[in-house]
């Protein structure tokens, strides 16, 4: 009896792990294709049936790549506007939840709804009202061009006010008894709390950033300010279908952000997990 | 350092939390805030540390008006109920923490927060955080945090609430030891009035957010200003029968007539409750105050508590172990010096 019931959860297990496998298989292929495109020639990416393992494993396409289109410039651009817009976005996000949270004004849970509200509006459709915004600014077709509209988030703000909300208000009270102002409260005692949250939402932001494509192709048109992703595609437009120089500009893009994921896994998987974050 | 509360009214939306409060705290007393459950203790607590602003009244320390001072300028050390440690620091942080903010140096930091830990006997978990330490450890750290600033005015709210017995009774003996030796002045919030009677100089006793009274413990059970207080200290509780004042004693509805000199001023047809401790109570051979019939009785070794009847009423009393009184017997009793009160029913003043 009990060993039958063994054989049971090991069959179900078994099941459990084919499908978790190829769904991994059917995940990672594109990744395995593109990577291992990067190393073929242009014959060979063309071959039918598909070569599986490349010949040689050496590094002229990314070469050919690198000097067709000018990558370091694009991933600098790229590594600039990440930044700018998750220093940014994370401290407006910081003091927006805080003030949110704990601070009293009037009109408070009004406006609050209000943000709320254009969450529903989709980023496509304030495409045209942000690039009115940049060329007002007169900022068209510079590196802020891509961090101004970004600079502030309802959606992460709304994650922080919950997490913030969680905290015991005695915790401000003690504070403010030890001497401390609301300032000081926020860096010192929030933020601090708060890191395991903070973290999720900046990879999530990071990574959001450094795939956005809609707006530097929009808001940029020099090749000295464009982001890699907006590069790849005048890349593979203006260089003409060399599919397998893409395939290694496409790595050298993904590589970073590969690394990114790997180190903050857990991070990631937990913030995604707990707080039901979209991607 | 003097605390002066003069007038002092708290309003919530519909609830008057605290109402037309005044007290004078003497420099180096250890006051406790005693009272039932929503009777405005914590809104008082918070009004003086600063953390809620008062609807009308005035908070003095000293000779300086601290009303509209802000919680962080006040210099007050606050004790939660909830001890309110900050998770993510060591008990070492948390007890520099106020030293930091007013930009105390490191080396005095660290050297101040050390000695406040030795106070409390908590120097070996220094470098834990909170979450690893027992709730007896937790409230000491927040106790040597509060204090560490030197502030001018110590404030509890019922500190030990989370405690089982022993550790309680450890921990408010310890409190009054730190106390004494820093000579704070300090308020203590509790319901608990064994806690308040053992600790405190001086008890502050309220209702509805009314002050009921304020004095030394023993007067305060030796001589309650009303029927509340009267019913509110003492265990086992006091006794209350009611009846009406009749030809210079007092009538028990459905009861005997209970006879006292003490009652010979009082007005005729006055209604009045009779409040009498069980050890006030005792029995005599000769022509007692009052007969009672007895109900019950509960051997308690030295002494029986005892059950008895005054007509419909029943009170507690204690009578010796050695007699033996069955059920339905009638006893002699004598109302003591002590512990004897009569109040006016419907307002529950005191008249003797
Ligand atoms: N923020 C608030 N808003 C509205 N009413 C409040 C608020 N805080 C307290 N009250 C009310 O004020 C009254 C006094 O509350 P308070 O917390 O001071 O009681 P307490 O004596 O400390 O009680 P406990 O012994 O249970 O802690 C209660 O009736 C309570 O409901
Ligand atoms: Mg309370």
């Amino acid at each position: 009896m009990q060993t039958k019931h063994k054989v049971n959860i090991s069959i179900s297990t078994i099941v459990i792990y084919v499908l978790l496998s190829l769904g991994a298989l059917v995940m990672v292929f594109p990744f395995y294709w593109m990577i291992t495109g990067a190393f073929k020639t242009a014959v060979q990416i063309q071959m039918f049936p598909p070569l599986w393992i490349p010949t040689s494993f050496a590094l002229d396409n990314f070469q050919t790549a690198l000097s067709m289109a000018p990558f370091a410039t694009y991933f600098m651009n790229s590594v600039i506007a990440m930044i700018g817009c998750v220093s940014c976005c994370s401290f407006t996000t910081i003091l927006g939840a805080f003030a949110f949270s704990r601070l009293d004004f009037p009109g408070k849970n009004i406006v609050f709804g209000l943000l709320l509200g254009l969450m529903m509006v989709p980023f496509e459709m304030i495409v045209i009202t942000n690039y009115r915004t940049i060329i007002d600014l007169g900022v068209y077709n510079t590196i802020f061009a891509l961090i101004v509209p970004f600079t502030s988030s309802i959606f992460y703000m709304y994650i922080l006010k919950g997490f913030f909300d969680s905290v015991p208000t005695s915790l401000y009270y003690a504070a403010k008894i030890d001497g401390c102002s609301d300032w000081k409260y926020l860096w010192k005692v929030m933020v601090p709390l708060a890191k395991p949250s903070l973290v999720t939402i900046i990879l999530l932001n990071a990574i959001a950033t450094w795939n956005s494509f809609l707006w530097p192709m929009l808001a940029v048109s020099d090749p000295s300010v464009r982001t890699l992703p907006f590069g790849l595609y005048a890349f593979v437009s203006e260089g003409g279908a060399h599919t397998e120089l893409m395939m290694a500009a496409s790595t050298m893009i993904v590589v970073p952000m590969i690394i990114l994921f790997m180190f903050a896994r857990k991070q990631i998987v937990n913030g995604v997990a707990r707080g039901g974050l979209k991607g | 350092m003097k605390i002066t509360l003069s007038h002092i009214t708290k309003q919530f939306a519909q609830t008057t939390a605290v109402s037309d409060f005044t007290a004078e705290i003497e420099s180096g007393h250890l006051i406790a805030l005693l009272g039932p459950s929503g009777c405005g203790k914590s809104t008082m607590l918070n009004m003086i540390s600063g953390i809620l602003p008062v609807t009308s009244g005035q908070i003095l320390f000293d000779d300086n008006d601290v009303t509209d001072l802000s919680a962080n300028r006040r210099g007050v050390g606050l004790v939660f109920q909830n001890y309110a440690l900050y998770p993510h620091m060591t008990v070492m942080q948390n007890i520099c923490f106020p030293l930091e903010l007013q930009k105390v140096a490191k080396a005095e930091r660290m050297e101040r927060a050390m000695a406040m830990a030795k106070l409390v006997h908590v120097e070996e978990l220094i470098d834990r955080k909170p979450s690893q330490l027992s709730g007896g450890q937790q409230q000491r750290v927040a106790i040597a945090r509060a204090l560490v600033k030197n502030p001018n005015v110590l404030l509890l709210d019922e500190p030990l609430s989370n405690l089982d017995a022993r550790l309680r009774i450890e921990m408010r003996e310890e409190i009054r030891r730190i106390q004494q030796e820093t000579k704070i002045t300090t308020i203590f919030v509790t319901h608990d009035q064994e806690e308040a009677m053992s600790i405190s100089d001086k008890i502050v006793l309220m209702k509805l957010g009314v002050l009921q009274q304020m004095d030394v413990p023993q007067n305060l059970y030796d001589s309650p200003a009303n029927c509340f207080v009267a019913d509110f200290l003492g265990n086992p509780p006091i006794n209350k029968t009611t009846g009406v004042v009749k030809d210079g004693g007092i009538q028990l509805d459905n009861g005997p007539l209970v006879h006292d000199d003490r009652f010979t001023n009082l007005k005729d047809g006055q209604r009045v409750t009779l409040s009498i401790r069980a050890e006030a109570a005792t029995v005599t051979n000769e022509n007692g105050n009052v007969d009672c019939v007895v109900d019950t009785t509960y051997i308690m070794g030295k002494e029986s508590l005892a059950y008895v009847k005054l007509g419909d009423q029943r009170i507690r009393i204690y009578i010796p172990a050695d007699h033996e009184f069955g059920e339905g017997s009638t006893l002699h009793l004598k109302l003591g010096k002590r512990g004897v009160f009569v109040f006016d029913e419907t307002s529950g003043d005191r008249l003797i």
